[in-house]
């Protein structure tokens, strides 16, 4: 009674709906972009209403905010990050370089596409998005969650050989822990 | 037999559930308050529901070792101790709980049992942040139970009695609240109860600035998940404790509610509009003018 996939339906709809309201953020202030999250979360934008909220440590935190470009050298620590973060969570690209590049297009140091190297579930553009634009973005990860969409880790569980190889790619000096969930 | 044992078993549940809905809805209101005096709207009242759930339906949970496993372990067996302790309605009139003569000196140790046990499961993660969380807190804790333990050595001293059923007897006959008749103790007992809540000023634990989080910077998922549940029920049995010692208890659920409320808000209202205390400010802070009350309160006890 309790497996049959009818009642599952129904512990996903409440689990959806209590990880779609309580996203606790930990901004990976890279770039540029951590200074819009301040406005975010305090009193003008105010993203704690929508349940949006600061986590202290990778293990407590659901989705990774990734606010701005990524150098080679920061791009490692990101991936330890993500990997320290407990199942399910969500990965947030902020801003136009985490999708090509942006200003950094022919830079030898940053990285260009981040969903390269790890699953973004939304991507929010701008250079820089305004506050407005992160709280259409948290909307966005919000309807994702409560449709099921929001599967990054799981594809990043499925294809970890791919991502790793391209991760291989551009740090030379990998000294890292192995991924163990 | 087995009838009475079932029928405290059944009390201790619900007592359980009272306590941790009370004590999250309490602090998702604590949560509402302090966006109210920061000019924002904040997360509804039942934000702390969802984000338990949240904690409770995560997928993965890493440990690093037995101890710490049981860490948050040890602080849910000590919330729920201490709530099975607590009597929650006068005259026994909620379903009865496990207090006897000299509860009140149990409580003491039992209370502390928690923290230490979790300080010791932080300590197996390895992380700096926890083990200087940790630090902090047992340096936190030498400073709060002066004070606090002062207050409750008075109270037995006036009343000749370590039982808190006794205690709330008293109130009961004589129509005066332990409030009004030992005011000292009063006074020391609330201030103790800033560091117990440890909201800022006295948040040098847990800040999360600084400390990421302190003693709980590993623990995530259902780890997180029980020590939130394992908060709530202790912050309602603490709140509890003192509507009976010296609120004069409480008759219905309706007014252990209000009073238990009023009471939090103090911690609260102190917090929102305080800053951060560094440790040694902090210990300093318990032992001036709260261990001075709780002197006063002993002295009163004793001559008068």
């Amino acid at each position: 009674m309790i497996n049959d996939k009818e009642s599952q339906k129904i512990v996903d709809i409440i689990q959806n709906f209590a990880r779609k309201h309580s996203l606790w953020v930990l901004a990976y202030g890279t770039g540029c972009g951590a200074i819009e999250i301040p406005p975010t979360m305090t009193s003008r934008y105010d993203a704690e209403r929508l349940g949006v909220r600061g986590a202290a440590t990778p293990r407590q935190a659901d989705v990774l905010l990734i606010t701005g470009y990524l150098t080679t050298k920061t791009l490692k620590r990101v991936i330890r990050v993500y990997e320290q973060m407990q199942d399910p969570k969500y990965v947030i690209g902020f801003g136009s370089c985490t999708i090509n590049g942006g200003m950094y297009f022919d830079s030898y140091n940053t990285i260009k596409a981040l969903d390269r190297y790890l699953p973004v579930d939304v991507y929010i553009n701008g250079c820089m998005p305004r506050p407005e634009a992160v709280l259409k973005g948290f909307a966005k990860l919000q309807e994702l969650i409560q449709a099921g969409k929001a599967d990054g880790s799981k594809k990043y569980k499925e294809n970890l050989e791919w991502y790793r190889a391209n991760q291989k790619e551009v740090i030379p000096v990998w000294r890292m822990p192995e991924f163990n969930w | 037999m087995l009838k009475e044992i079932l029928y405290y078993t059944w009390g201790a549940v619900v007592s359980f559930v009272l306590a941790f809905s009370v004590g999250i809805t309490y602090m998702g209101l604590n949560r509402k308050v302090t966006a109210r005096v920061q000019n924002r709207i904040g997360p509804p009242w039942y934000q702390n529901f969802l984000d338990v759930i949240k904690l409770g339906s995560k997928k993965t949970a890493i440990h690093h070792g037995v101890m710490h496993h049981l860490g948050p372990a040890f602080l849910m067996v000590s919330s729920v101790m201490s709530l099975l302790i607590i009597p929650i309605l006068n005259n026994g009139r909620f379903y009865p709980n496990l207090n006897f003569h000299g509860d009140l000196i149990f409580l003491l140790y039992i209370m502390t049992f928690g923290p230490l046990g979790m300080a010791l499961g932080a300590g197996q993660t390895g992380n700096p942040n926890s083990a200087i969380g940790v630090t902090r807190g047992l340096a936190q804790m030498a400073g709060f139970e002066i004070p606090w333990v002062m207050a409750l050595v008075a109270l037995m001293i006036q009343y000749k009695t370590t039982s808190i059923v006794d205690l709330m007897n008293i109130q009961a006959e004589t129509g005066r609240w332990l409030m009004f008749s030992s005011p000292f103790a009063f006074i020391a007992a609330i201030m103790a109860m800033f560091g117990m809540f440890r909201y800022s000023p006295f948040d040098i634990v847990g800040a999360p600035s600084e400390l990421a989080s302190g003693p709980m910077s590993e623990n995530g998922g259902k780890y997180l998940f029980t020590m939130m549940s394992s908060g709530s029920v202790f912050a309602f049995a603490k709140l509890t404790l003192y509507t009976d010692l010296f609120l004069g208890g409480a008759d219905n659920l309706l007014v252990l509610v209000l009073k238990t409320f009023v009471l939090y808000m103090i911690p609260v209202l102190y917090g929102v509009v305080n800053p951060r205390y560094r440790t040694e400010q902090a210990v300093r802070w318990f032992w001036g003018w709260p261990s001075f009350f709780g002197l006063l309160a002993i002295l009163q006890a004793s001559f008068f």
